[in-house]
């Protein structure tokens, strides 16, 4: 039975339909409609702001300092991205394939860091990776080893390990915002091969394709649209974030989300911070966009 | 039944139109009291959205439907009169079987000892006594169908209604359960109203039959009439299988008929067919009803002679295909006109069906009670 | 002993090959080492986070002593717990409407409860830091609990579109024959609501309510623009504490906020086993 017409049973239509609308209209729709009625205003004194209908703001956003700061934040997101599927996609593979005592619990395993207060984590990370924490130790160690290895074989040994910085730049950023949004990634990833059905797999090796081929060739691009799910639902957030470039990143590092922060809080030019939001929610349409049309194509059922 | 029974579900003039797509067109039926009657018919041919008007999950677009003489018209499903067994079973995943078979008790506000006697009582009906506190998930699929069975003859309903019941069982359990269904329909004495597609269930269970094609009645009638007199060529190709054959009608007397097929031969009948004379017709015969004989034809003229003039219900052809399947050989011939038909023999003896083989050359002969001759 | 006696691996057993344990063995260890290090530290009696000086309980004694730290754990418990129960209520009732009705603008209503889920928080908190204050001019000077009206508020918008997805899921395997059954036994709409529909939602209810929670918890962007100086939320307490001097009290909220969520899901688990979780997300 498909879905019911609302004039069949207009009671329980109302009963479901008011609350939901009215909620999403008065503390969503409403919001937002601020927002945008705010982009285009200016300031006009300390605590004015006069809805002109200027669009100052957007052209005050296409200038290069903020494009390229957009720029950055797309490339950094893209990176973030692309490191979560080359790392998750063997993960979920190992979850797919796991014995059914093992599955959940490995499941468990990446949701419960999911399900863990995102400050935390990050807070916990910096520890690791501060200028004496244990990832510059064990760098260090290695790097000593490495060099004794060299004293071995008979040759110079390695001038003495300096401390890297690893915290406070572009890499921490990078690190952190993979840190963080792994468990985005492996989890639509997951579903998506959990629904594959294995004797495709076993079909293409018994053909004679071997295992690294059956994987790029069948279930690749018939995991396709839960990579292409779990990119989005990386790349969203990881366009948007705001806390790991805040706390870890260097001066340089501020992403698109920093900058909009600054307007509300230091800068104090509400207008033009409203643009730039928009201007991100314009760009994560753009790339739900650009994923419904790669839905289009026909799939093989 | 020496009295004539009373109608308990009238269906007058009903239609039902999804959009553009008519699903029951203009369907006037009467269900008896007491009878167990089946809608029998393919997929999509509206048999099972009837059910579903009957039980007041669908509206008919036209049409009014009466249960014991009230008209249902604006009577929701759950003030109804009827209880029905859904395909799935539709047992409740997170009640026991006794808060299953109690749930619809309990809103009609039986309380208590009555309550657990009905619940139990019905239990036993369906040889469920002592599984009152399994869940669904411990069960079988059949298990769950008498739970769900439980459930509705719990209410003590006028009509049960059943939707393909013994679908999702396999081949041995819905043959008994096709018999359990008609021995428990006569012990509780309850009109039951089936949908299946599956013509064995529908001849082995029913009082009678409406079998039912692209939303409409194509025949109705007991299990055995359906089978020996269908009253047209898509009841004699649905209900068993069947060689029907072009003709022209050349004789039409109250006694006898005879019809001409260009693909089998001259046909004789030993009754009449109430049709024009030279009106093109359709000739239908069971496989069964065909008797195959070993080459030399004498054997099967003479038999053929016994009720039909010299020539007619007479074929010779050349085995092209046979299957053996047991209790019966089924083989595919290919006759002189190039037609082809389908015979099944009976394997009597242990060594039956060494008596054919491919590419021997038959002849066949069938009496003059066995085709039906069909106008439509 | 297990490890040594293995039966021969199938060709589609890939979690068994040896490469595909390490990776996995090493993705978990960079999940959790950062947490194993941190909780580790808040029993270290130092100031700084490198080097053990052995055992103390000090840093959890400040504090829990912190009485701003201690307000801000207590509103954030306050909120989540709210904005959970809420979320539920709305996220369920929306689940039913889209997925039970056809009704003009269905998909612009669709994507519109969904979109909370998509627009980037930095916007959501911006968007309620000028509803509350030039939109609504709420009230700030409330008292508590009203004066986290506007936090809970901005957190049952974020959280509800995820227990709406997730009960809608459930709800796609859900059988209408049984509520035609139930119907069909004499049930009203209510009654079936009640006997068939909810328990049917229950897996997705739990793990909604494990979402909302630790979502609501966990949020510190959206808040940040929301709350006022008495509204302060444990994670924004939390971010002033590492802006300012990063003490070990910090490692020992930290941590107890880890041991919270992880008796959360232990609960959740326990109430729906660690598969049908699983499953819903």
């Amino acid at each position: 039975m498909a879905e019911q017409d609302w004039k069949a049973n207009k009671r329980v239509f109302a009963a479901v339909s008011l609350p939901t609308l009215l909620w999403t209209i008065l503390f969503f729709v409403v919001p937002m409609a601020i927002v945008w009625v705010y982009s285009f205003g200016e300031n006009a004194g300390l605590n004015e702001i006069r809805f002109s209908g200027t669009l100052d703001n957007y052209k005050r956003a296409t200038e290069f300092l903020y494009l390229s700061i957009f720029g950055k934040s797309f490339a950094v997101a893209a990176l973030v991205t692309l490191i979560c599927l080359i790392v998750g996609f063997p993960v979920a593979m190992a979850i797919t394939f796991a014995s059914e005592k093992w599955r959940p619990w490995l499941l468990l395993g990446i949701m419960l860091p999911f399900w863990t207060n995102l400050l935390v984590r990050t807070y916990a990370l910096m520890i690791l990776l501060g200028q004496q924490g244990y990832a510059n130790q064990g760098l260090g160690a290695l790097w000593g080893g490495a060099s004794w290895v060299k004293t071995l074989v008979g040759l110079e040994p390695l001038p003495t390990w300096e401390p890297v910085q690893l915290l406070f730049n572009n890499f921490a950023v990078v690190f952190g915002l993979v840190y963080v949004h792994l468990p985005f990634m492996v989890l639509p990833l997951y579903a998506a091969l959990d629904r594959l059905d294995r004797s495709l797999i076993e079909a293409s090796l018994d053909l004679g394709a071997g295992h690294f081929r059956t994987i790029m060739r069948i279930v690749v691009p018939l995991a396709a649209p839960g990579i292409v799910a779990g990119v989005m639902i990386t790349l969203i957030p990881a366009l948007g974030a705001y806390l790991t470039p805040d706390l870890m990143g260097g001066t340089d590092s501020q992403m698109i989300a920093n900058v909009i922060e600054r307007q509300f809080k230091k800068a104090n030019d509400w207008p033009f911070g409203a643009a730039l939001s928009f201007l991100l929610i314009y760009a994560m349409f753009i790339l739900i966009a650009l994923q419904s049309m790669r839905r289009k194509v026909p799939e093989v059922r | 039944m020496t009295e004539p029974a009373q109608p308990i579900i009238q269906i007058q003039n009903v239609s039902k139109r999804f959009g553009k797509v008519t699903a029951v067109d203009n369907v006037s039926l009467d269900i008896l009291a007491g009878e167990f009657f089946v809608l029998l018919g393919p997929s999509g041919c509206g048999k099972t959205t009837l059910l579903r008007m009957i039980a007041g999950f669908e509206l008919p677009s036209e049409g009014r439907v009466l249960i014991d003489g009230q008209d249902m018209a604006g009577i929701p499903p759950n003030k109804r009169p009827v209880n029905m067994v859904f395909q799935s079973y539709a047992v409740f995943p997170h009640m026991s079987v006794a808060d299953n078979v109690a749930y619809g008790l309990k809103i009609a506000g039986v309380k208590g000892g009555e309550a657990r006697d009905r619940v139990a009582e019905a239990l036993d009906l369906v040889k469920l006594g002592g599984f009152e506190s399994r869940m669904p998930d411990q069960m079988s699929g059949g298990q769950r169908q008498r739970v769900a069975l439980a459930r509705s003859l719990v209410m003590r309903p006028k009509v049960l209604l059943l939707d393909e019941p013994l679908s999702a069982l396999d081949a041995k359990l819905r043959a008994q359960m096709q018999f359990e269904l008609s021995e428990l329909q006569e012990k509780v004495g309850i009109t039951f109203v089936t949908v299946t597609h599956d013509q064995d269930e529908a001849l082995s269970m029913a009082c009678r039959i409406a079998v039912i094609n692209k939303g409409d009645v194509s025949q109705l009638a007991a299990p055995s009439d359906l089978y020996e007199y269908p009253a047209n060529r898509f009841v004699a190709d649905f209900v068993g299988s069947v060689n029907i054959f072009e003709g022209k009608l050349t004789l039409d007397e109250p006694d006898k008929a005879a019809v001409d097929c260009p693909g089998l031969g001259k046909v004789y009948l030993n009754h009449g067919v109430t049709g024009p004379h030279g009106a093109d017709v359709w000739v239908a015969l069971r496989p069964e009803k065909i008797y195959l004989h070993v080459p030399g034809e004498g054997k099967a003229v003479k038999a053929a002679a016994q009720d039909a003039p010299d020539g007619y219900n007479f074929a010779r052809g050349k085995i092209k295909g046979m299957s053996y399947l047991g209790d019966i050989t089924l083989f595919e011939i290919e006759l002189e006109t190039g037609a082809r038909i389908r015979v099944s023999r009976p394997n009597l003896s242990r060594h039956d069906q060494e008596d054919f083989t491919w590419d021997d050359k038959v002849s066949m002969h069938w009496r003059a009670d066995s085709p039906v001759v069909l106008l439509g | 002993m297990a490890l040594f006696r293995r039966t021969p691996i199938a060709p589609l057993e890939y979690s068994r090959t040896l490469w595909m344990r390490l990776w996995v063995g090493a993705v978990m260890l960079f999940l959790y080492a950062p947490l194993i290090v941190l909780m580790i530290f808040s029993f270290n009696d130092s100031k700084r986070n490198v080097v053990w000086r052995g055992f103390t309980m000090k840093y959890y004694d400040k504090a829990l002593n912190n009485d701003a730290l201690i307000e801000a754990l207590v509103n954030s418990l306050t909120i989540a717990a709210l904005a959970t129960i809420f979320s539920l209520i709305l996220g369920a009732i929306a689940a039913v409407l889209l997925w039970r009705f056809r009704f003009p603008f269905k998909a612009a209503v669709d994507g519109t409860i969904s979109l909370p889920i998509i627009v980037p928080e930095i916007c959501m908190g911006v968007a309620f830091l000028m509803f509350f204050a030039k939109g609504l001019n709420w009230p700030t000077d409330l008292i508590w609990p009203l004066n986290l009206g506007a936090i809970t508020i901005a957190h049952i918008t974020f959280c509800f579109p995820f227990v709406t997805m997730v009960v809608r899921s459930r709800l796609a395997s859900f059988n209408r024959e049984q509520e035609e059954a139930a119907k069909d036994l004499g049930a009203g709409e209510w009654q079936m609501f009640r006997d068939v529909l909810i328990p049917h939602m229950k897996p997705a209810l739990v793990a909604g309510a494990l979402l909302s929670f630790t979502l609501s918890l966990d949020d510190f962007v959206i808040t940040y623009f929301t709350s006022g100086p008495d509204t302060i939320t444990f994670p924004v307490k939390v971010y002033s504490m590492l802006r300012f001097s990063v003490t070990p009290e910090v490692n020992a909220a930290s941590t107890i906020l880890i041991i919270l969520t992880i008796a959360l899901t232990a609960i959740a688990l326990k109430l729906q086993g660690v598969k049908t979780i699983a499953e819903t997300h």
